[in-house]
């Protein structure tokens, strides 16, 4: 009998995994920041509060993601929020800097839910004690009032204002320009070999015998060394790509440390 | 000059012994790689509940000030806070008995803390105010973050765990004394339903 459970229990465990993360909305393709399943917003709507947003994350790299959903499918409004952050990898890798705005409606008499939850690398910038207020004061009257637009809009506004001093547009800027010299780098390589190449077998047999082999070697090493550099310059245009108005290339992998604060009415 | 065999055997044996050192390095690498993760998970495990714990007396100093507030609540939460910040274990050092003290220490606190939030509902004027209901969300928010450090850290056990004691690793581990590690149980109790009494 205790042999059976032993089998069991992992099993159970394993399937139970795999249901949870069906509970969870998948990550939105194409990516989008603003992602109103519940469809409290009108289009319209849906469009500003996006434009604000993808702009925020083009100037600041922050990601502020708004998820409305029809039901919280058994979990805590935190535990929700937490998962979908960790799962959509909400704000940039290293830094984590996402934050998630969960909200779900109120149906009949089923209490409404919304809950701020934010990524280990603005903790700092935004305790919870800040995220409560920001739910209490700026988001509830709102939505008890139906006015789910004008709640998202001034709490988005007031993390922004946070958020924007603890990651600035300078720092963004000076870590994506470093990226074009990269590429710069390979193609100088290649230009040296090829001279190096031609000048030795100017030059007498000996010398011209070993040479080529050696900087052929050399070429090979240094462009699989910046074949690296290549590929990030190329995954980090897609992930900002668009700069002013255009959309939102995607999320950055950031991760959830469980912080962040809600309230329901 | 043509070798002898007794240089081609030392040769031979110089190139295998120079293989499994470095296979048996990577190895190692890898085992110390691993310690290391659970070590730094295992630390932030220890900061998310010393943060519960700092929050402890800005919580009892709000409360305290209420009228007539329940004294014996009170000493119970300052009590089990002194208990479980005097626990620590060092990562080295996580094992079944250690990791149990640990959680002891902690799930003594956690009652306190859940018997106090009961007591405080019977107080409607403290409850309404700001400065609890940012307490109560930073308690809140620590709890949440308890819950994700202790996973995170349940993961980077079992990892380790697997590791060292898969074939060939539990070889190199086993000689250089790496020892499996210990993760969070279920909190004893919280398989059996609360019983309600009126």
């Amino acid at each position: 009998m205790k042999k059976i459970r032993y089998y069991i229990l992992p099993l159970l465990v394993f399937t139970g995994i795999i249901g949870f993360s069906q509970d969870i909305p998948p990550r939105p393709e194409p990516p989008r920041l603003v992602n109103d399943l519940a469809g409290v917003l009108t289009a319209d709507q849906v469009q500003q509060l996006e434009r604000k947003l993808v702009n925020f994350n083009d100037t600041t790299s922050t990601q502020i993601t708004i998820v409305t959903v029809k039901s919280l499918n058994g979990y805590d409004k935190a535990d929700f929020a937490y998962r979908l952050g960790e799962q959509w990898g909400v704000g940039q890798k290293g830094k984590n800097n996402g934050i998630v705005v969960l909200v779900k409606p109120k149906y009949g008499n089923e209490r409404g839910q919304v809950y701020i939850a934010s990524g280990y690398g603005l903790e700092g910038v935004i305790p919870d004690a800040i995220g409560v207020r920001i739910v209490n004061n700026e988001m509830i009257p709102n939505f008890k009032e139906n006015n789910y637009f004008g709640g998202l809009d001034a709490a988005t506004t007031t993390l922004m204002d946070l958020a924007s001093g603890e990651f600035t547009a300078d720092q963004y800027v000076k870590k994506t320009q470093n990226k074009p010299y990269a590429i710069f780098i390979p193609i100088l390589i290649l230009l040296v070999v090829f001279f190096l190449i031609r000048s030795s077998r100017a030059k007498s047999h000996s010398v011209g015998k070993s040479l080529p082999f050696w900087t052929a070697f050399w070429l090979l090493g240094s462009m699989g060394g910046h074949s690296g550099s290549w590929n990030n310059f190329s995954s980090g245009g897609g992930s900002f790509g668009g700069g002013g108005g255009g959309g939102f290339g995607g999320f950055g992998g950031g991760s959830f440390g469980g912080g962040g604060a809600g309230g329901s009415w | 000059m043509k070798l002898s065999k007794g240089w081609i055997i030392l040769i031979v044996v110089v190139v295998i012994v120079v293989i499994l050192v470095g296979w048996g390095t990577g190895i190692y690498n890898k085992i110390v790689a691993q310690d290391e993760n659970v070590g730094k998970a295992w630390a932030n495990v220890e900061n998310v509940y010393q943060r519960r714990a700092d929050l402890i007396p800005n919580l009892v100093a709000t409360v305290k000030g209420v009228a007539d507030f329940e004294k014996s609540t009170l000493t119970d939460v300052i009590e089990a806070r002194a208990k479980a910040t005097s626990v620590t274990i060092d990562p080295a050092n996580l094992n079944a008995q250690s990791m149990q003290q640990f959680q002891a220490a902690q799930d003594g606190l956690s009652s306190a803390l859940s018997r106090l939030m009961v007591v405080v509902e019977r107080y409607p004027e403290l409850k309404a105010t700001q400065n609890f209901l940012e307490l109560q969300a930073q308690l809140e928010g620590t709890e949440n973050r308890i819950t994700v450090e202790r996973m995170k850290f349940n993961e980077s056990v079992q990892t380790y765990n697997t590791y060292i004691r898969s074939f060939p690793p539990a070889v190199f581990a086993g000689m250089f004394g790496f020892e499996k590690k210990a993760p969070f149980e279920a909190q004893s109790g919280a398989e059996v339903a609360p019983k309600v009494e009126f």
